[in-house]
């Protein structure tokens, strides 16, 4: 049963992978919107590294965690896209009626945005280093940015499948993009949260779990190994996906039946 | 061919875009949401940035992202009018439109008046949640003119560019086409802080943004201390003229395929 299995998910999983990456629409502005918006706030927040207690005098090694993070909210949107499409298309309703494991049906859908996110990550670390962003965690640090970053395509590209088998609508999974877009902004995304000076923003950034994320990548690019923002970070982007994946799966059985 | 049909048009175009903007609520929300969410995030988010060395705008970073907040609600409220003709042209309606209409024109004029109405009631919305949220504005009546006369002209020019690619391109998938630029030409300008600020290849990049002329004298406005005020309304009605014959290419090339 295991090796059908590991079949069922290898299928699926390598239609996914390559739906994902044949579709430069999916893959392009993923890139190139995170690379956009790390370049202009590297030079447009710059003047910010002055303020007292900034952690670091480069805003691009600051502000390159929101790279990851931003990348990962794509795969959300792609995941969903990805997901819809085979609910308004028929093919999971095919796929209902083959001994086929939810799980692995699951599994397989989400390859391709961790393919997506593998790509991406890279990227960024990439431009970063060529940008001038050095690691402080070095080549270690670097594979555990990688790691995580994946970690949190997974929760995001989970939450967007979830929306997508929920709903069965493109449409819906293009409406909770600009909801994820707001975690991204509600966080400690532009600066640390001890230095945001609005109470109420700082709360919401505090119990935001986006801030972990960005955090985590962040202490490994700008201040080396921190054991605590590490965990929280994993923690958070975990905990996301673990959740978002057991409601995808709800979701999935709920679809199955009704097909 | 009088200049009733012209009217009438206009007026029915007009009518039935605000309709379906006021009457939908997956169009209505994001309009209203996004600049609002914007607004939230850089005034609270980024407001100890105003403690800078060298940032000099009196009227605090609530009033400093409200100028660009306005401009950008101003600017995308006429970039998703373009998406609306884009819709219009993929479900028929234009094609409709363009072959009962006595003068065309006013297809387009009936378009700017939605797109108008859009933007008023976006910057009217964001101009009292800055209000509750504390803005200090020591703008004066004829600095309040200047203020929201050129962000209805920068709508009126997004508007105009929206609408010459929605009807060259005729789809929705043409909508990367119209946000992107607009996007890119907003946020190279001193958006966060005030240009001596900026640094590297984005201070390069404002330096030759005409918007960056339009932004500041819209902070100028805001702090009741106007400056660079012909420039900027020279780049906007600039821009506006300059629109007005991209979007009658597009109409052109729209009749054609009609």
């Amino acid at each position: 049963m295991s090796g059908g299995f590991a079949f069922q998910v290898g299928a699926l999983a390598r239609r996914s992978v390559l739906r994902t990456l044949r579709q430069p629409a999916m893959v392009i502005p993923s890139l190139f919107f995170p690379l956009l918006l790390l370049s202009i706030n590297a030079g447009g927040l710059d003047s910010a590294t002055e303020l007292p207690g900034f952690p670091t005098d480069s805003y691009l090694q600051f502000a390159l965690a929101i790279a990851f993070v931003q990348g990962a909210l794509f795969s959300a949107n792609s995941a969903g896209t990805n997901v819809s499409n085979d609910v308004e298309t028929g093919f999971l309703n095919r796929l209902a009626l083959t001994p086929l494991r939810r799980l692995a049906l699951l599994m397989g859908q989400l390859a391709g945005i961790m393919a997506l996110g593998l790509l991406q990550a890279v990227t960024f670390l990439v431009v970063g280093l060529v940008a001038g962003a050095g690691i402080e965690a070095g080549v270690t640090g670097a594979v555990v940015i990688v790691v995580l970053s994946l970690v949190i395509s997974l929760a995001f590209g989970s939450i967007g499948a979830f929306v997508a088998l929920r709903t069965g609508s493109g449409e819906a999974v293009q409406g909770i993009f600009p909801l994820l877009f707001a975690a991204l902004f509600l966080s400690s995304m532009a600066l640390p949260r001890n230095l945001i000076e609005t109470a109420w923003f700082r709360e919401v950034a505090t119990y935001n779990p986006v801030s972990y994320m960005l955090e985590a990548i962040r202490s490994l690019v700008i201040f080396g190994w921190d054991g605590e923002a590490l965990a929280l970070g994993f923690a958070c982007a975990g905990g996301v996906a673990l959740i978002a994946i057991l409601a995808a799966s709800s979701a999935l059985r709920t679809r199955m039946v009704r097909t | 061919m009088s200049r009733g049909s012209f009217t009438s048009v206009a007026r029915a175009v007009a009518w039935r875009s605000i309709h379906s903007f006021f009457t939908n609520p997956a169009i209505i929300i994001p309009s209203a949401l996004f600049p609002l969410f914007f607004f939230t995030a850089f005034a609270g988010g980024l407001s100890r940035v105003d403690s800078v060395p060298g940032f000099d705008f009196d009227s605090g970073y609530t009033a400093f992202v409200y100028g660009f907040v306005l401009l950008q609600a101003s600017a995308f409220g006429g970039v998703f009018a373009g998406f609306a003709i884009a819709r219009d042209f993929e479900s028929g309606f234009s094609r409709r439109l363009l072959l009962a209409a006595p003068r065309r024109s006013g297809i387009v004029t009936g378009y700017w008046l939605a797109a108008l109405a859009r933007a008023l009631f976006t910057v009217g919305l964001i101009t009292v949640v800055a209000l509750v949220a504390g803005m200090d504005i020591a703008a004066g009546g004829l600095d309040l003119v200047g203020l929201y006369t050129l962000a209805l002209l920068v709508n009126a020019a997004t508007m105009l560019f929206g609408c010459g690619v929605a009807m060259r391109l005729r789809t929705m998938q043409a909508g990367p086409a119209m946000q992107v630029p607009v996007f890119l030409l907003l946020f190279l300008a001193p958006v966060w802080v005030p240009y001596d600020l900026l640094t590297g290849w984005v201070k390069t990049a404002a330096t030759v943004n005409p918007i960056t002329l339009v932004l500041e004298a819209d902070r100028g406005f805001i702090a009741g201390d106007p400056v660079k005020v012909l420039a900027a309304f020279a780049v906007a009605a600039g821009l506006a003229a300059l629109m007005v014959l991209w979007a009658r290419g597009g109409l052109r090339s729209a009749e054609q395929a009609a």
